[in-house]
């Protein structure tokens, strides 16, 4: 006897617990399978775009601390590789070090929590995050010593980082290198061989490497499916030709991919680090640039980082004024939101939390 | 290893050969293309083995006031390289570009948010929907004129 079914069109989000914020995606489906999707954005809109053409351009670096909130330090350099590019300037060498420091810290941070919450998405309630916020929580407590700040941290600045480091800050860095390698031992021996884990993702929701780069899909997500694209590689910015770090690929571009490339770049993301810590050399660590920045009217530039979602610009344009003219941001969250009809569609209803948080989304920059 | 950034005057002449009477200028980086050819063009360069953009960074609006400029970010994976086309439309009222969507998938959200925004429509765009305000929003809040 066959089971006729009926197509249910069921909304989820936008206070659903686990679709990372403010998501809203309305799916259709056919028993237990998925046949629609369409996702609505917008809850989170306060358009960064427009308040950024009413600040001059120092005070705009407090709009990109909120954007992807997890990655704070990342916006911060993405937007401060612009301006330096319409201003045709380059910082000096040790802010270069600590601004890529700060970044590879905020990349661990940032992949933590993707990694944590997937896991918990999963159904591994509680433990695996635990461990990436203990990790976290160090972290941010370096930011803290670093500018006062935790999670908006306004670090940076056109020209280098507003402050150098104090004196603790390289024991207590040393300090949490050595405590952290325990702890990523620890959850690695929890996750990444596990069983359950395992097979809840192998296999599942494949993303063909053509479809993620027609879609374009950028980093770990486009890295899972086979390609090899890391933009600190292809057009180095800050310090990152002077470090040495390998791009971890992955093969089927399903979920697990997504969650081992992102265990891999850890290690990476630790590699520069301590790379960084042994090449830093005292000097200075801002341009002596005036307060009120103003680039020739008619410059345009785009500022692009390889930030922990993805391909992160900042397109500034100039008219000569005290504020950008135009201020676009490409975000990878809402760029990598377009394979969600392909990660979705003909999968199950258990399997799509999962699948939404395998491409680690932050609705801070999605919905900007 | 860096990425060779394909000149204005290159993109001009190989559109030239290609497709004639589509480039309307170029400077040093950027060539711009006429408004009806988008979709030809962006084909082109998709398609075509010596350019092999495939992917599309992104799509930027930026209001001039008496025109709207669209921005277009290439790069290519294989060829190393990257790229940047304009289309220049004129006016404030009913604009309407040929959507890249069939091209370039990637297009599909920042065209929204470009009409959602900025006020321009994209012909052949399936789902050519307001993105981030509701529907029934008046007015494009990005726009200069917009208070």
């Amino acid at each position: 006897m066959t089971i006729r079914t009926e197509p249910v069109t069921v909304n989820v989000g936008p206070q659903h617990p686990s679709t990372h914020g403010v998501f809203r995606v309305r799916i259709t489906f056919d028993g237990e399978d998925i046949v629609e999707v369409e996702p609505v954005f917008g809850y989170l809109h306060r358009g960064s775009e427009k308040l950024a053409e009413e600040r001059n351009y120092v005070q705009v670096i407090t709009l990109t601390d909120r954007l992807d909130y997890t990655s704070s330090m990342i916006n911060n350099q993405a937007y401060c590789l612009a301006v330096e590019k319409l201003l045709e300037v380059e910082p000096p060498p040790r802010a270069k070090y600590l601004r890529t420091l700060t970044a590879e810290l905020q990349r661990i941070a940032s992949h933590l929590i993707a990694v944590g919450f997937f896991v918990q998405e999963l159904g591994a309630f509680g433990t695996p995050l635990m461990y990436s916020f203990r990790s976290r929580e160090r972290i941010l407590d370096l930011f803290e010593m670093l500018c006062g700040a935790r999670v908006t941290v306004s670090y940076m600045r056109p020209g280098g980082v507003f402050a150098d480091a104090p004196r603790d800050f390289w024991p207590a860095l040393d300090r949490f290198l050595e405590d952290f390698e325990e702890e990523l031992a620890e959850m690695e021996q929890l996750l990444l061989e596990n069983e359950i884990l395992m097979v809840r993702t192998r296999g599942v929701s494949p993303i063909p490497a053509e479809v993620a780069i027609n879609c374009s899909v950028s980093g770990p997500v486009l890295r899972a499916s086979g390609i090899n694209w890391d933009w600190r590689k292809q057009e180095p910015y800050d310090a990152y030709d002077q470090v040495e770090f390998d791009v971890p690929i992955g093969s089927n571009g399903d979920n697990y991919d997504r969650f081992w490339v992102r265990m891999q770049e850890i290690h990476q993301s630790l590699r520069i680090v301590r790379q960084c810590i042994a090449q830093i050399e005292p000097g200075q660590v801002r341009l002596d640039l005036p307060l009120v920045l103003r680039p020739e009217a008619g410059r345009e530039a785009y500022g692009r980082v390889e930030a922990s979602k993805g391909e992160l610009a900042f397109y500034l344009v100039s008219d000569g004024g005290i504020s950008p003219y135009r201020c676009k941001i490409r975000s990878p969250s809402l760029i990598n939101l377009t394979i969600i009809e392909h990660l979705l569609v003909g999968w199950k209803l258990a399997d799509m939390i999962v699948s939404l948080g395998s491409i680690d989304i932050n609705m801070g920059e999605v919905d900007r | 290893m860096a990425l060779r950034e394909v000149s204005g005057q290159d993109l001009a002449d190989a559109l030239n050969g290609a497709l004639p009477g589509t480039v309307q200028g170029f400077d040093e980086e950027v060539v711009w293309v006429q408004p009806s050819r988008v979709h030809a063009v962006a084909e082109y360069l998709r398609d075509d083995p010596s350019h092999d953009f495939q992917f599309l960074n992104s799509i930027s609006a930026v209001d001039y006031v008496e025109y709207f400029d669209l921005v277009y970010h290439l790069t290519s994976l294989r060829q190393l390289s990257t790229a940047v086309f304009k289309v220049r439309v004129y006016g404030r009222d009913e604009l309407n570009v040929p959507s890249v969507y069939r091209v370039w998938r990637g297009a599909d959200f920042q065209e929204r948010e470009i009409w959602d925004l900025m006020g321009i429509r994209f012909n052949g765009h399936p789902n050519m929907k307001r993105i981030m305000l509701w529907e029934g929003f008046e007015g494009h809040p990005l726009r200069k004129d917009f208070l």
